[in-house]
This record gives C-alpha cells, sequence and structure tokens, in this order.
C-alpha cells in the first residue's frame, strides 16, 4: 500500500528553515509563484479528501477550481489560507510556509486575503453597513468618516445603493448578500482574493453580474484570484488556468486527483472522458456507476 | 447436489456457542469502552486546548469596548430579574420547608441564620450559576454553533481577526466579572423573601431572627459564596463557547450544542461547588476554630 494516505502520513517531511519565511530553493522573487502547493494531503477522520495536490498560482492571474461536489475544492481553498491545516504536504504563500506561522503571523498575512463564501457569511447580528465596515474597524485607525466613505465605494463598485446599509442580511435577497460579501472582501484591498462557489444559488443573470464582479475587481487592482466552482461558466469567463479536482473515492490509487491543469479553452478538448463530460454535463457515466452500484458514495 | 450445497451453508452457519457469544459480547464491550475512552479524551485534548487559547488571549490583549459592552449587557442586565426573582421565592420557599421543624424544637427564631447561611454560602452561587448556565450559557453556545455553521467564524479568521479574542474573550470576562454580582442579587432578594415571609407569615419576632442572622453569618461565608460564582462563571463561559466552537452541522448540531452546554455547565458547578465546598470549609475551621453554631 505504498500509494495509500496513512503510508504517505508516516513519511519524514523534509526539514525547512524554521522562521517560517521558507522560501523554496533557486528562485528570486519575481519568477516565484504568489502561492504554491506541494504534494498536499489532507485525511478527515481516516478518510482522504485531497491527495498528492501540487499547484502554483503566479502574481496576477486567475485559477478557476472545478469538480464535481465532494471532490475537496472548497477544503483546498480553506487549507491555501490555513483555515484547515493539511495532514501533509505544504502550502507557501509569498514564500512563507504557511504551517510554521504563529498563529499572530498567519492573522496578519489573513489580511492580505480576501475570501467570498458560499453563503457569503455576513455576520447576522450587523448591518450591511457594520458587516462591510468590520475589517475596517478592525484592522485600521481610520475615522468614522473615513470609514464610511469606503463603505460606499465598495459597495458602489459592486453595484448596490447606499439605501441598503441598514439592512440585516436576513433581509437580503442570496445575489445582494453575495455582493456585500464582496464588498466586505474588497474593503482592505486584498492581494488575493478567494472566491468559493461565488454563483451557486444565484439566476443565470445574477450569476452572470457576479462574474462580471469577477471580472472587473481584477481590472481595477492587480489581485491574484483562485475561483472555486462546479459552474463551468464562470470557469470559463473568470480564469486565466482551470484545475479540475476529482472525488478520491471515485478514482483508483495510482491516479492523480487534479485530472485537468491547463487553459479554460483546452479544457473540452481533454483525452479525459469524466472531464469532458463535466465539462458538457454529460452524467451518462455518472449514472452506469450509480445503476451498477460501482459508485462508493 | 443443490440439498448438499444448502446443507453444507447451513452448517457453516451454525449458532456461535456460549463462550462464543461470551467472547464476543466481551470484545464487543471492550471496543466499545476504549472508543468511548477515546473520545472522551479527545473531547478533554480539545477544551483544554481551547482555554489554553483563551487564557493566551486574555493575557495578551483586552478586547474593544463595542465588544465587551454588548455583552455585559446581555449577560448582567438581561439576567438580573430572573435571578432576583429565584432568589426571594427560593428564601420564601425555605422557611416554609424549614419553620415546623425549627418551630418543633422552639428555636424558629433561628430559621434566619439557616436561611441566610444556606443562601450565601450555597444556594446563592449555585442558583445563580445554574440561572447564568441555562440562560445564557445554551444561548452562547447556540449562537457561537451558528456562527460555525454558517462560517462566520472562518469569517472572522480570514479577516484577519482571531474568533477567540473576538467572540470568547468578551463572553468569558463577562461571565467572570458579572456573576458575583448576580449572585450578591440572589443573596439579597432571597434573604428579603426568607425575612419578609418568615416576618408576616410565619409571625416570627423580627428583632430575634435578624440578631441570629448576624451572628450566624459571616463576612466569609458571603466571600466564600462570591468566590465559588467566579469559579462558576468562568467555566460556563468556557463550556459554552467550546461546545460552540465545535458544533456539528445543521439544526440538529446546534440543538445539541445549547444542551451540552447547559448539562456540562450544571455538571461542573455542582462538582466544582463540591471541591470548593470542602476547601473554604477547611480554611474556615482553620481560620475560625470557635465559630459559633447553628444549634
Amino acid at each position: 500500500m505504498a500509494g495509500s494516505p496513512e503510508n504517505h502520513l508516516n513519511r519524514t517531511p523534509p526539514v525547512s528553515p524554521s522562521n517560517g519565511v521558507d522560501r523554496p530553493a533557486g528562485r528570486t522573487t519575481s519568477d516565484r509563484p504568489l502561492i504554491e502547493v506541494q504534494d498536499l494531503w489532507l485525511v478527515f477522520e481516516g478518510h482522504p479528501v485531497l491527495r498528492r495536490i501540487s499547484l502554483q498560482v503566479h502574481r496576477g492571474l486567475t485559477l478557476a477550481i472545478i469538480g464535481e461536489s465532494g471532490c475537496g475544492k472548497t477544503v483546498l481553498l480553506k487549507t491555501l489560507i490555513g483555515l484547515i491545516r493539511p495532514s501533509s504536504g505544504k502550502v507557501y504563500f509569498d514564500g512563507m510556509d504557511l504551517s510554521r506561522l504563529s498563529e499572530k503571523e498567519l492573522t496578519r498575512q489573513r489580511r492580505r486575503f480576501g475570501f467570498l463564501f458560499q453563503q457569503a457569511a455576513l455576520f447576522d447580528s450587523m448591518t450591511v453597513y457594520q458587516n462591510v465596515a468590520f475589517p475596517l474597524r478592525q484592522h485600521t485607525a481610520k475615522n468614522e468618516e473615513e470609514i464610511r466613505e469606503i463603505v460606499l465605494a465598495r459597495l458602489a463598485e459592486v453595484g448596490l445603493s447606499p439605501k441598503i446599509l441598514d439592512k440585516h442580511p436576513a433581509e437580503l435577497s442570496g445575489g445582494m448578500r453575495k455582493r456585500v460579501g464582496l464588498a466586505r472582501a474588497l474593503v482592505l484591498e486584498p492581494e488575493v482574493m478567494l472566491y468559493d462557489e461565488p454563483t451557486t444559488g444565484l439566476d443565470p443573470i445574477m450569476s452572470d453580474v457576479i462574474n462580471e464582479l469577477i471580472l472587473e475587481t481584477r481590472r481595477r487592482r492587480p489581485v491574484t484570484s483562485i475561483v472555486v466552482t462546479h459552474d463551468m461558466r464562470t470557469a470559463q469567463k473568470t480564469a486565466d488556468r482551470v484545475v479540475m479536482l476529482y472525488p478520491l473515492a471515485r478514482l483508483q490509487s495510482d491516479e492523480p486527483q487534479i485530472l485537468y491543469d491547463g487553459p479554460p479553452d483546452g479544457i473540452e478538448q481533454s483525452p479525459d472522458i469524466r472531464v469532458r463530460d463535466f465539462v458538457r454535463g454529460e452524467a451518462e457515466q455518472r449514472l452506469l456507476e450509480i445503476r451498477t452500484g460501482q459508485s462508493e458514495e | 447436489m443443490a440439498a448438499s450445497a444448502n446443507s453444507s451453508v447451513i452448517r457453516r452457519r451454525r449458532n456461535p456457542t456460549w463462550a462464543e457469544a461470551v467472547g464476543q459480547y466481551v470484545a464487543d464491550w471492550i471496543t466499545d469502552l476504549g472508543a468511548m475512552i477515546v473520545q472522551a479524551l479527545t473531547e478533554w485534548g480539545s477544551f483544554s486546548l481551547f482555554c489554553l487559547r483563551t487564557c493566551r488571549w486574555l493575557l495578551f490583549r483586552l478586547p474593544k469596548w463595542e465588544t465587551i459592552i454588548p455583552n455585559f449587557y446581555q449577560i448582567g442586565v438581561r439576567s438580573l430579574p430572573v435571578i432576583a426573582l429565584t432568589g426571594a421565592f427560593i428564601g420564601m420557599v425555605m422557611a416554609v420547608q424549614s419553620y415546623t421543624q425549627f418551630r418543633m424544637l422552639n428555636m424558629e427564631t433561628r430559621l434566619g441564620a439557616v436561611i441566610n447561611m444556606a443562601l450565601v454560602r450555597e444556594l446563592g452561587p449555585v442558583l445563580a450559576a445554574t440561572m447564568l448556565a441555562g440562560r445564557v450559557g445554551s444561548a452562547m453556545a447556540a449562537q457561537l454553533g451558528t456562527m460555525r455553521i454558517t462560517e462566520q467564524i472562518d469569517a472572522l479568521a480570514v479577516m484577519g481577526t482571531n474568533p477567540i479574542h473576538y467572540l470568547v474573550v468578551p463572553r468569558f470576562w463577562a461571565c467572570l466579572v458579572l456573576i458575583p454580582m448576580l449572585t450578591l442579587m440572589a443573596d439579597f432578594m432571597g434573604i428579603v423573601g426568607g425575612t419578609f415571609y418568615s416576618i408576616c407569615f410565619l409571625g416570627i419576632d423580627f428583632h430575634h431572627y435578624v440578631q441570629n442572622s448576624r451572628d450566624f453569618v459571616g463576612l466569609f461565608d458571603l466571600f466564600a459564596g462570591v468566590l465559588k460564582s467566579c469559579f462558576f462563571g468562568a467555566a460556563i463561559a468556557l463550556i459554552a463557547c467550546h461546545r460552540g466552537f465545535h458544533c456539528d452541522p445543521g439544526a440538529e448540531g446546534v440543538g445539541r450544542a445549547a444542551t451540552t452546554a447547559f448539562v456540562a455547565s450544571f455538571v461542573t458547578i455542582l462538582l466544582l461547588d463540591l471541591i470548593l465546598g470542602i476547601t473554604l470549609e477547611a480554611i474556615n475551621v482553620t481560620l475560625w476554630p470557635e465559630a459559633p453554631k447553628i444549634i
């Protein structure tokens, strides 16, 4: 069982410098990827979720991570920001090994990220204004007038009027909540934007509005983005590169979990039928698995 | 041929012998016990780490006023009426229950001593803590649990705000600082309730009732009750916040977090009460061996 996660986890991890700034050798700052994942494994209560994931994200580019529900996309996204600790492997952000950062330093580095959650994760006890102003109040010394100006500017950027400032998240539609979440994520001018299923649960028009906002965000500022989605329109419209993950439960033990890693244009010509089926939304193979009882889900 | 195959299958599936059944039962029991021990140790480890992290943030940085004030209001001001009411009724009920026995001994004027002593040393702190665990602890666990499952706690973390510092530390301070005051309120209302019932309904002489109460209840008794309440408050805050932070997904998970927060807090309050009661009584006897006795 050389390839099993448990066996893999027993291996001694490579020794690296202890100051947290643990740069992969032979690279200068300019050609170094902003985010780098090396041989990442993640096991939850004995169940492997991610296996041998390695990928790089360069500055200013947008990466889309696609795949079926339950394949580990969101888990991978949360691992990139240190919300989930990997079972083994490394996640580097700007040359720093996240697993070696102190809690204080990790908290500081997270301010360089913006995160749009699947359900927006707005604080339900606060109004829209308080939600968007929250990061400014926590991490800057700006006065209330400056905060208000920034909040209004961010809301305008995502196409929301000041009329909703005093509303609570429960009073907003799904699309509005996502846009408020985006305004909140952008309020500290992050270097990296992480989007977790930004269009899930929205109608096609609102999905396209969100896609346009992702593109607009990138046009306005030099932001590096990672978009986790199972919506092919979002992936093809917003991404420079697409990575497709596949659920481990339906892979052979020696197969890589990343089935596709390349430009969005080339994904439909992938030699792997599972990739083509996903892109076209064809479920024949999957239905066959379900009917013959091969599915492990 | 088919019949012989069937009979061989039947032979292979014979009932286990008595010894095999007992062996299987013991093996299952040991497996379940092992799983329970592992789960208990994991829970305890998780709770200990949570307490250590909270202590670290308590020492390093005070929370902002805008996070402290709402918690103080919620935990202190909103709990005051229910605790005052409970204290007053417990004082009166104690008078009702103790009167007959004390009258048989012709010692009804000493009713105040026993009511006040019981209230100040035991019932006041324990009742205030129980009410706080039920009213505030469950609510905290449910609120934080909902924040956990709707990713609001993750949202705090990704915005560079430490969730323990932002959510747990203000609640901890509010419970720790306000529970002594709530305890004093429960004590006061209990004493007033007991006195009122004894004087107005049982016809006990006011002068002797007050005189006996003053002789038997000292400052150390008051201090012991207040000190115990600080431990109860800290335990309630830590248990409730831990349950909320480690809430299982879904409405059922939130419900379970609220229930287990109350049950665990209540058991901990009783356990701490016993330990602190023994310790403080030993200190009391050592310091004041000649203290007056009720009988």
